[in-house]
């Protein structure tokens, strides 16, 4: 392979990695934190998605309409976690996998709802970065990939900063390891749960701009990131944001690397092939509790 | 027993029987009303539903036309539809309960090449008529005798001939092959492989992808460093998509004389508008385009029907691509059952093997494995394409088609200065 293409695969490995970072950190904080196995963690990014569609047609910049929704998708998400808690996490021990079952007929419920509204057919949006690239010497970056790159250090570092250095975000990471410690403390672990949850949410409103920055959507390509957030979350090491951005860097790296030497056949079997084999050597995952 | 009630049974008695008697007629003038069920599934969800959508309306359409002109056989046609969300393997199963429970009259295949193949031994073992509805090769190696496809290509190399074609008419001597991982895209690629010796065509690229790849930025510069003369591309429609945008931030390099082939989407309206300018230079297949060679019969009226529809259905507002088909797919089946008076697939079989029949995407004979006899797959180039206006695609020179000779309306002009 010629220096030259292994240079581009790896940048184009890194920017790629760093979009599946940005719609994984959702679905790191409700199954790395809260234990909430969020299976229709990708369905609503389809939805986040289809509301920059929604607010582009009207003109709206995709990422300031990702930032417009967030707040939405974080009611949505205390909302969805009350009624997650109370149906299911109040009841006895078989309620996770009742609350699996519960989670996987939303995201249909979320699908069908699409269809329904937008039908079947693949949308995009508009904006300036979207179809430009740009030229490093001989190498050529699409923009929109850069803006994938950009959005999700930002995302990462705000949530990493939000979950260490706030007395909330404190909270959350501390409910993670024993709640009833933080019940003792006088918290609500219930209610900390609920507003992890929301964070959660609302963070599949600007990834779900990335995703319908990155490439276009339909009601169903929600189906197609279940294995690859899942992935990255688990990889990471449940619950880590760092680690999050970390293993969402090294499948898309290693990805890139296996598209442009070995052919694209091989690239889900490397990405999963990663998995397995840090999950032999280190089960709670890169940069796991 | 009291004298009073008994008469009283009698009476009641007499009533009902009476009455039986009375609704006997009703009940046979129901029997002769019962409808003649056509069953099928059709992609409504998944990938494939894009299409599916827009070919179910064209199937309605036709089932309110010849219910209109009397039915079949003067019963009203019902169709019997299932959503089989674009996954084969869901297919087995519903056509299982087409055949077993619903007891259809008439069987029409799913739409596309992946869910119809998965029900070829079942219809082969059951001796059952189906008409295919776009399947590639979905009957080459099971050669069920009642099998009659509507597609205007018979196998991957009649629908790969134009393309190679059109390679040696730009004087191309190499060729990128990139093809997505599922039945569809490989048979394509191997028409393409099966030729490029005759062709004079050496590979410099041959790759398949997994369904599931969202960047192929790697895969583009990957193509560019070969320096191929043409790139072929057998894609799905989100691929598609994805594709033509990384040729078009990235570049696959001026080398290319002819890029495009067998991307699933690029006849759809919505990816259409959305692509715009970036399709200008794209060499496509397609099955019909407003152009003049392609005003078979009845089409246009068919079209200006199903576009009035479709956008209160919220489906393909063009319907260039499938509906025109799956149109005749109804016409089809009412002109052999027409002729025959039969509902036997055995009878209705030998009608369509021996007949030409006349649809609106013109006159179709069937040969020997239940393909077309005469392969008619275009191939079209994309000119002048402005953003954002899906109006720009009714009209002709748009899509001009570059090859077969038969139905050419233009030449098709180098990748690398068309897209320019």
């Amino acid at each position: 392979m010629p220096a030259e293409l292994l240079i581009e695969a790896i940048v184009s490995g890194i920017l790629l990695g760093c979009f599946y970072a940005a719609v994984s950190l959702g679905l790191s904080v409700a199954f790395g934190l809260l234990d909430v196995p969020h299976i229709a963690h990708p369905a609503f990014l389809i939805l986040g998605a289809y509301g920059v569609y929604l607010l582009n047609m009207y003109g709206a910049d995709p990422l300031l309409s990702g930032a417009l929704l967030a707040p939405l998708f974080f009611v949505l998400g205390v909302g969805f976690y009350r009624a997650y808690h109370a149906l299911f996490e109040k009841r006895g021990s078989d309620a996770g996998l009742r609350g699996l079952s519960f989670l996987f007929g939303v995201s249909f419920i979320v699908e069908v709802a699409l269809i329904l509204v937008f039908g079947v057919d693949q949308r995009m949006v508009d904006a300036a970065y979207i179809g430009a690239s740009v030229s490093l010497g001989e190498l050529r970056v699409p923009t929109r990939m850069l803006v994938a790159f950009g959005l999700a250090l930002l995302l990462s570092a705000a949530l990493a900063v939000y979950l260490s250095r706030t007395f909330t975000g404190r909270a959350i990471r501390a409910v993670a390891q024993d709640q009833v410690a933080l019940s003792l403390m006088g918290a609500d672990p219930v209610r900390i749960k609920q507003w992890a949850f929301g964070i959660a949410m609302a963070t599949c409103a600007p990834a779900g701009a990335l995703l319908i920055v990155v490439g276009p959507v339909d009601p169903g390509l929600g189906r197609l990131y279940i294995g690859r957030t899942f992935c990255v979350a688990v990889l990471a090491g449940l619950g880590s944001v760092k680690g999050t951005l970390a293993a969402g860097i090294i499948l898309g790296v290693a990805e890139s690397i296996v598209l442009s030497s070995f052919g694209p056949s091989w690239a889900p079997a490397v990405a999963f092939g990663i998995l397995l084999l840090v999950l032999a050597v280190r089960p709670t995952g890169l940069f796991g509790r | 027993m009291k004298p009073a009630r008994r008469a009283l049974l009698f009476r009641a008695s007499t009533i009902a029987l009476a009455w039986m008697l009375a609704a006997l007629p009703s009940i046979g003038r129901a029997q002769e009303k019962k409808p003649v069920r056509v069953g099928f599934s059709i992609a409504q969800t998944g990938p494939l539903s894009s299409a599916g959508k827009s070919g179910l309306l064209a199937l309605q359409i036709w089932r309110d036309d010849v219910n209109a002109r009397g039915g079949l056989l003067g019963r009203p046609v019902e169709l019997v539809v299932y959503d089989d969300q674009s996954n084969p393997a869901m297919t087995p199963g519903i056509y299982t309960k087409l055949i077993d429970v619903d007891k259809v009259d008439l069987l029409v295949a799913p739409y596309a090449t992946n869910p119809t193949a998965p029900i070829m031994p079942l219809v082969k073992q059951r001796d059952l008529l189906l008409i295919g509805n776009f399947a590639l090769d979905a009957n080459a190696q099971i050669r069920h005798d009642k099998y009659f496809n509507n597609q205007p290509w018979a196998s991957a190399r009649d629908s790969a001939a134009p393309y190679l074609a059109l390679c040696r008419r730009l004087g191309a001597k190499t060729i990128a092959i990139l093809a997505a991982d599922a039945e569809f895209a490989q048979n394509l690629a191997k028409g393409i492989r099966a030729g490029l010796a005759e062709h004079g065509l050496q590979p410099v690229y041959d790759e398949n992808y997994p369904p599931n790849t969202v960047d192929f930025s790697s895969m583009v510069r990957t193509i560019r460093s070969r320096k191929p003369d043409a790139v072929f591309v057998a894609s799905y429609p989100s691929d598609s998509t994805a594709i033509i945008r990384a040729v078009n931030e990235i570049g696959v390099g001026d080398s290319v004389k002819l890029f495009g082939g067998g991307m699933v989407g690029l006849q759809y309206a919505s990816i259409m508008e959305a692509l715009g300018s970036q399709l200008n230079g794209v060499v496509n297949y397609n099955t019909w385009a407003p152009e003049k060679t392609m005003d078979f019969p009845g089409v246009r009226d068919f079209l200006a029907r199903y576009q009035a529809l479709a956008r209160q259905a919220n489906v393909d507002p063009l319907g260039f691509y499938l509906p025109p088909y799956d149109y005749a797919i109804g016409q089809l089946l009412e002109q052999a059952v027409t002729a025959t008076r039969s509902l036997d697939h055995g009878v209705l079989a030998k009608y369509l093997r021996e007949h030409e029949m006349q649809t609106i995407v013109g006159p179709i004979r069937y040969g020997p494995t239940g393909e077309w006899a005469r392969p008619r797959i275009v191939y079209v180039q994309f000119r002048g394409i402005v953003n954002r206006n899906v109006d720009q695609f009714r009209s002709p020179g748009r899509q001009v088609i570059v090859a077969p000779a038969a139905f050419k309306t233009g030449e098709a002009i180098p990748f690398n200065r068309a897209h320019q």
